[in-house]
């Protein structure tokens, strides 16, 4: 029973993390129809720019607190993704918008290629150790044991999710950008500027990027150029999981595809007599992949797609 | 020939004299290479197997209009196949095979070639099976996934038993032998003493030229046709009695057959695989060289895998001295900057020349005296 609350708890912080890039998938995706495949590098962007924040400020005031040092490296991270992402949106996708679907998917890779490459140039290309920066000692919970910086993550993914929501529903920027996931060109033609909502939508994927970057860098301890594909591919599969387009549906995906993961790696030991271990972890993933995709396209909270590509 | 030229598609002399003169070039081209160095050789005959499998990938992404990003899981399938029939690892490992083989395992490639080829194949279907409904996006990163589920197992089958030898790889895989003749030593014809570098060279542009022979052909004929109708309107090639199911299943099989013989050739040439050679960036490096060239146009793909494959080497010769002389240390190593490279060809070819470097002619199916206008590969 207790590995059964443990393993809980750490597929809801994994989850956490995987809903908050699930969201920046998603939501570019519904509204240009574009698998942004570049999104797991721009999270590992702001890892490492956070990391080297935190170096920096550690070198000069050793006895600061670790909260704050950990907010200003957020405080940095943040606005270098949102740069970064707004560069590649206007230079690699927006002049293929109405190209065939498949031009801005190549790019996408090509870009991903880029940033890791100029990141493994500015960071090097080894595991950089991140500090421990929150209070070490464990919570106790139901004979499990959480540390600080877990429930931090899912607390603050929480929050994020929480206020994205409202943003999305109850304020004119997110009715815009409803209006344009729904139909671009009429939401043109009511006045809304479908070039600044698909900025706006960038730049707020790029900022939960940045804030899960982070969150996978405090929790495992190390950051390097490589770390945003695994996370990418997994949050996109959490994103097709809930349906793909679909804010809430992220969300819903994220959580469960953390939880699928770590009972699946927990358990499938014990349940296969010890013929798998946990390093097959990875393949769960994919394999919720090819099954939602095979099963239920549209995803568990989606609306039923046009078959056509 | 005809297909590089079109404009000499009515002069069968001119077609003959070039297939010669290419033929004469491929085969003096080592030396040449040699005068510069040794590993332009290698590098030559790593082109080939690039060739060979920018073709097969060629077959689903330019003419079926399928992405696939786990392409490289077919070259993994075919490399362990080839290891594994042809190294001391299984015997090693199961004594009940040594018992049964007591010379090891020792497979002439007449039995690895078919047998690589059908076994790639059916992963083939395996993987195409399932995802044929899926729209194009959702195609690509389900492949994606494919490819890295066969790293996975790759790097994880070696206990409970030990069947790929893990992160570790396979290592004393017997060399090519062909009639007796073992590519792994020098080999004498008429006087001359080729080196065995050269005979893999001979033995991959012998495979790539078949390669292009079979792409070609395949292009031609009924099942071409009906790939290129699909990547076109799917919709519309339904409509015209297409199977698109079987028609697509068969793009993924014979595509995934140019990757396994393509594997089986790497890693008898290697001596050596591991898990790390087929990871997502191998994927994405044929495709590259598939959209560099020109999707779906075979000469584009060709140029493509030779421009993209040389360029290691090429910014081996060049970039480290060049940085040397600009900065008097090396800023960036080759191996990053052929990296960052292939991300910026790809970026830049899609924003300006998504056809490719070499892109099929517009006209290029036009009869003389006709107006028909055949569709060319607008990417996918």
């Amino acid at each position: 029973m207790e590995t059964f609350i443990q393993q809980v708890i750490n597929g809801l912080v994994l989850g956490s993390v995987y809903s908050l890039i699930a969201l920046g998938y998603t939501m570019v995706y519904g509204i240009l129809n574009l698998i942004n495949f570049a999104h797991g590098d721009v999270l590992m962007v702001g890892a490492l720019t956070a990391l080297s924040t935190i170096l920096v400020l550690k070198a000069h005031f050793p006895d600061a607190p670790g909260w704050l040092l950990m907010l200003c490296g957020l405080a940095t991270a943040i606005p270098v993704c949102v740069v970064v992402s707004l560069v590649i949106e206007r230079v690699a996708y927006r002049p293929l918008r109405n190209a065939p679907r498949l031009a801005p998917l190549i790019t996408a890779i090509g870009v991903s290629i880029i940033l890791q490459t100029l990141a493994m140039l500015i960071w090097g290309r080894n595991y950089m150790q991140f500090p421990q920066l929150l209070p070490g000692e464990p919570i106790h919970i139901l004979g499990a044991t959480i540390t600080v910086t877990k429930l931090a993550i899912v607390v603050l993914s929480a929050l994020i999710m929480v206020a994205l929501m409202l943003l999305v529903n109850r304020t004119r920027l997110g009715r815009a950008m409803r209006a344009t996931a729904e139909n671009p060109r009429v939401a043109g033609l009511m006045g809304v500027n479908p070039n600044y909502v698909i900025a706006v939508t960038f730049a707020i994927g790029a900022s939960l990027a940045a804030v899960a970057g982070v969150m996978i860098a405090a929790n495992y301890a190390v950051a390097h150029f490589y770390m945003g594909f695994m996370p990418g591919l997994k949050a996109f599969t959490a994103a097709v999981l809930g349906g793909i387009g679909n804010i809430p549906g992220a969300m819903v995906g994220g959580l469960l595809l953390g939880l699928i993961e770590s009972l699946g790696a927990g358990y499938i030991g014990q349940l296969t007599g010890g013929v798998l271990g946990s390093h097959y972890q990875d393949v769960f993933a994919f394999i919720v992949l090819c099954g939602v995709l095979i099963l239920r396209p549209q995803g568990l909270l989606g609306e039923r797609v046009a078959d056509r590509a | 020939m005809r297909l590089f030229f079109p404009q000499w598609r009515h002069s069968k002399a001119a077609a003959i004299v070039a297939t010669f003169v290419v033929g004469a070039c491929l085969v003096l081209l080592p030396f040449v290479a040699s005068e510069i160095g040794n590993a332009w050789v290698r590098a030559l005959a790593f082109a080939a197997l690039y060739v060979m499998l920018a073709l097969g990938l060629n077959i689903v992404v330019g003419f079926a209009g399928l992405l696939d990003l786990g392409y490289i899981a077919f070259y993994a399938v075919g490399a362990y196949m080839y290891a594994l029939l042809a190294s001391p690892h299984l015997t090693n490992n199961f004594p009940a095979l040594a018992a049964a083989f007591p010379d090891g395992f020792h497979s002439s490639i007449w039995l690895v070639i078919p047998l690589g080829a059908a076994l790639a194949a059916f992963f083939g279907v395996v993987l195409g099976a399932p995802v044929l409904k899926l729209r194009g996006d959702y195609l690509a990163i389900v492949t994606l996934g494919f490819g890295e589920i066969i790293r996975i197992f790759l790097l994880n089958l070696n206990q409970p038993v030990n069947l790929t030898n893990g992160p570790q790889g396979i290592t004393l895989i017997d060399p090519v032998s062909i009639l007796g003749v073992s590519l792994a030593r020098p080999a004498n014809f008429f006087g001359i003493s080729l080196p065995s570098v050269y005979l893999y060279y001979y033995l991959f542009v012998l495979l790539a030229v078949v390669s292009v022979v079979i792409s070609i052909r395949l292009q031609e004929s009924r099942l071409g046709r009906a790939w290129m109708a699909i990547r076109e309107d799917e919709v519309a090639a339904k409509a015209m009695g297409i199977n698109t199911r079987n028609v697509k299943l068969l793009a993924f099989a014979l595509g995934a057959t140019f990757g396994g013989v393509a594997g089986a050739m790497f890693s008898a040439f290697q001596g050596f695989i591991s898990p790390e050679s087929f990871t997502l960036h191998e994927s994405i490096i044929v495709l590259a060289m598939v959209v560099l060239g020109g999707i779906g146009h075979i000469p584009g793909v060709i140029l493509g895998a030779v421009m993209l494959a040389m360029l290691p080497e090429f910014l081996r010769a060049t970039a480290v001295p060049v940085q040397r002389a600009l900065f008097g240390e090396v800023v960036v190593d080759a191996e990053v900057l052929r990296m960052m490279l292939y991300g910026l060809a790809m970026v830049l070819v899609m924003l300006y020349r998504p056809k490719g470097l070499w892109p099929a002619p517009e006209h290029g199916k036009q009869r003389p005296g006709t107006a028909e206008n055949a569709p060319s590969a607008s990417i996918v």
